[in-house]
């Protein structure tokens, strides 16, 4: 369980989260809709760890964890795992020697034992069929000149092999053509469990109608206005924030 | 890739500014006396038992020298070196010149061991598959003190004995090379070389013979206030083919000390060298005290039609690096290639490229550089590429890539190019790259330490490099990176 209460962050003296409290449960799958700049990334950022972002007040738990006290490698331990809205290039590094170092990493802060390669081979062999990936993209150094759907995709790879516990999907819908958004949400359909829960961040309701949420919440400048069940999107999709930003404004 | 998980491991299994290599070996020692003079090079000629003809050569170099001055262009600053506080000559006393194993010094035994140097061929041998195997030439301070395989290399018909040994058995052979591709009066440092060298590899491969295994030479610098001198001199003669290694280190010690090696190859027709260096000489302390002063001129000479000499280096050692190995091409069709890889931290200051001479036609070059600079450390490529009048349909391709990790270091990239004949195409390409933030914070997002992930970074921008190296060299390579750069994350 996911629980953040009262937080407040500002990046070089600029206020973006103002007091949010938000509740993941276990198993739950949480959406979060808002408007451009109304801090969703900046949400997701401070959960993972990012630098630079000064926590003013607030909590974060995962299932108590307090992951405010926590490096960004070792909330990825504990169960975090980040799709990011831009995933980053790794030149020279492919992305097969990527997935391997980041699951051996996690298992050892773990205290588990290493992966035995044809283990490791066995388990990306069946994620990457599963997301429709080829294996010599998986040979390639990761996300270097991948298109924007590709890259997506291989977030996807990483989140089913590091089987974490929280996953943030941060617009993992933006730049899939319609087959890949299809494979993508039965993939993130596929881990949805009951020990495991995810944030999806988006701005369109066609990946809800492939990856229901339980809830949904409405962020506007750094607070969650307004949360309710699916039809939420739904009503937001045929009238925009414009409510919302109103409230805020009031 | 389990080595880089090895090479973590590696990592924090050291301590800050713990160089591996830097333990001294007790053995007792008979020096030259300190500083040089003619009767100083007459000392060192006389105990090598070398020709009237070597020790003339010896005393008109050091007479060229003594109206020469120390170089002052490459962007490095250190301390004046004092020539007359340093000894040219140190050799173990106890049986300088070992016929077998058997004979040689247990201590330099020990230290070879720790090294991780095999000298013994049983034990190479066992388990080993015989394609892996490696010759070794073992130079300690001033004299070769064990060679491996010579008796089996010999069947093959090639000859790979410390150039001390070599002057005196195959004194035509050396005396039709040496010097023909670096002049006695090449530059300052190789003029002194040639007037004091001391020990170093020969190697001479007869035409269509392709050399049965590796061959390679370490050097250690040991004794205390002494320069190395090394000279090796490698022939492959008309069909030939070679790869050789150098490995080089020294114990630690808060003194400069001075490395002034010449290295000359020549490929006759479609003849083939690869010369290999791993350099992990003594950096010096993280406030720059101490470490080894590399001074260093290596040529190729690309002497007949279609033949390729390859250099490549991986360069982690040294206070100072300055050092340029080059290919002239001067055979029609010849090629020549550079793949660096030199890093640099602390206070380290690192002047290194190439210089690709095309005189022949059709002649090829290729340059692949990577920089690493860490610490507080300046690392500079610094390269040239000519065509001259005849060399019609001259190629080359360059690529300098700077990685600097932290904002206190420096990458510099220093290329010329000349080209007199106008069918000459020359590519330069040069970047410069910092890790950025959003990329470790990536990596770290997915469970990888700080440490991990600069090691992984890093070893993927080496990549190219390194994947030019033997198999088993490239792995020691991939650890020595990652050490090197210790320290300088977090
Ligand atoms: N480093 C920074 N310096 C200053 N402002 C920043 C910085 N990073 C983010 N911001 C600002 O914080 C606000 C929230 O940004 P964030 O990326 O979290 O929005 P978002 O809700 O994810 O938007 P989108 O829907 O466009 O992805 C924006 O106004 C953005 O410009
Ligand atoms: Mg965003």
């Amino acid at each position: 369980m996911l629980e953040i209460k009262n937080l407040v962050v500002q990046i070089e003296d600029k206020r973006i989260l103002n007091g949010l409290d938000l509740t993941v449960n276990n198993g739950e799958v949480a959406a979060i809709m808002g408007p451009n700049g109304s801090g969703k990334s900046t949400l997701s950022y401070v959960i993972a760890g990012k630098e630079d972002y000064e926590v003013l007040d607030g909590e974060i738990l995962l299932d108590g964890q307090n992951l405010l006290e926590m490096e960004p490698d070792q909330r990825a331990a504990a169960g975090v795992f980040l799709a990011f809205q831009y995933p980053l290039e790794i030149p020279g590094v492919a992305s097969m020697t990527f997935l391997k170092a980041a699951i051996n990493a996690q298992r050892k802060a773990r205290g588990e034992g290493e992966l035995t390669t044809p283990d490791f081979i066995k388990r990306v062999n069946a994620a990457a069929g599963q997301l429709e990936i080829p294996k010599d993209m998986l040979k390639r150094a990761l996300n270097v000149g991948f298109s924007g759907g590709e890259k997506k995709r291989m977030e996807i790879l990483q989140m089913a092999l590091l089987q974490p516990t929280f996953c943030i999907l941060d617009e993992t819908d933006s730049g899939l053509d319609i087959d890949a958004l299809r494979i993508v949400s039965e993939g993130v359909n596929a881990l949805r469990s009951a020990d495991r829960s995810f944030l999806v961040i988006t701005h369109y309701q066609r990946l809800l109608n492939h990856i229901v949420p339980d809830t949904v919440h409405v962020m506007s400048s750094g607070r969650i206005v307004k949360s309710g069940g699916k039809e939420l999107a739904l009503e937001l999709e045929a009238n925009g924030y414009a409510d919302y930003r109103e409230s805020e404004a009031a | 890739m389990p080595a880089v998980q090895e090479t973590i491991d590696q990592v924090r299994s050291i301590d800050v500014d713990q160089y591996k290599y830097g333990f001294e070996t007790e053995v007792e020692m008979e020096k030259a006396p300190k500083g040089l003079s003619e009767d100083v090079i007459r000392f060192i000629s006389a105990k090598k038992g070398e020709p009237e003809w070597m020790l003339q050569w010896r005393l008109d170099a050091y007479k060229r020298w003594l109206t020469m001055k120390e170089p002052n262009w490459a962007r490095v600053s250190y301390d004046k070196i004092r020539y007359n506080d340093i000894y040219y000559y140190a050799a173990p006393k106890n049986n300088p010149a070992p016929k077998s194993l058997d004979e040689v010094d247990p201590e330099i035994l020990k230290t070879y061991e720790k090294l991780g140097i095999p000298l013994r061929e049983q034990e190479i041998l066992a388990g080993v598959e015989p394609r892996n195997r490696v010759a070794v030439d073992a130079v300690f301070d001033s004299v070769s003190v064990a060679t491996t395989f010579k008796e089996e290399l010999k069947k093959a018909g090639v000859i790979f004995m410390p150039i001390s040994e070599a002057i005196r058995e195959y004194p035509d052979l050396v005396r039709q090379y040496l010097g023909s591709v670096v002049p006695v009066t090449d530059n300052f440092f190789a003029t002194l070389n040639s007037a004091v060298f001391t020990d170093g590899s020969f190697v001479y491969v007869p035409p269509g013979v392709r050399c049965p295994m590796e061959l390679s030479t370490y050097f250690r610098i040991n004794e205390k206030n002494t320069g190395q001198f090394e000279r090796t001199l490698i022939i492959a003669d008309k069909g030939s083919y070679v790869s050789y290694l150098e490995g080089c280190t020294a114990p630690k010690r808060d003194e400069n000390q001075l490395h002034a090696a010449v290295v000359e190859l020549v490929a006759l027709d479609d003849a083939e060298i690869k010369y290999s260096t791993v350099q992990n000489w003594y950096p010096g302390d993280a406030e720059g005290r101490g470490g080894i002063y590399n001074f260093v001129t290596k040529r190729g000479d690309c002497r007949g039609r279609n033949s390729v000499i390859t250099w490549t280096q991986v360069e982690t050692g040294s206070a100072i690096t300055w050092k340029y190995p080059s290919c002239i091409l001067r055979g029609d069709n010849s090629r020549g290639e550079f793949y660096s890889i030199a890093v640099s931290n602390g206070m380290q200051q690192v002047d290194s490229g190439t210089k690709m001479i095309h005189l022949g036609k059709n002649t090829t070059s290729r340059i692949i550089s990577k920089g690493i600079a860490a610490g507080k450390s300046e690392n500079t490529y610094r390269g040239l590429v000519s065509a001259h009048r005849k060399a019609t349909g001259a190629r080359n391709f360059t690529n300098c890539d700077s990685l600097l990790i932290g904002n206190q270091c420096g990458a510099h990239t220093v290329p010329y190019i000349e080209s007199k004949n106008a069918s000459a195409v020359f590519e330069h390409e040069a970047t410069t790259s910092k890790i950025s933030e959003d990329q470790m914070f990536y990596c770290l997002q997915r469970g990888l330490s700080e440490e991990e992930a600069t090691a992984l970074i890093v070893n993927g921008f080496v990549k190219d490099v390194l994947q030019q190296l033997p198999m088993e060299f490239a792995v020691e390579a991939q650890k020595l990176i990652s050490i090197s750069l210790e320290g300088s994350v977090g």
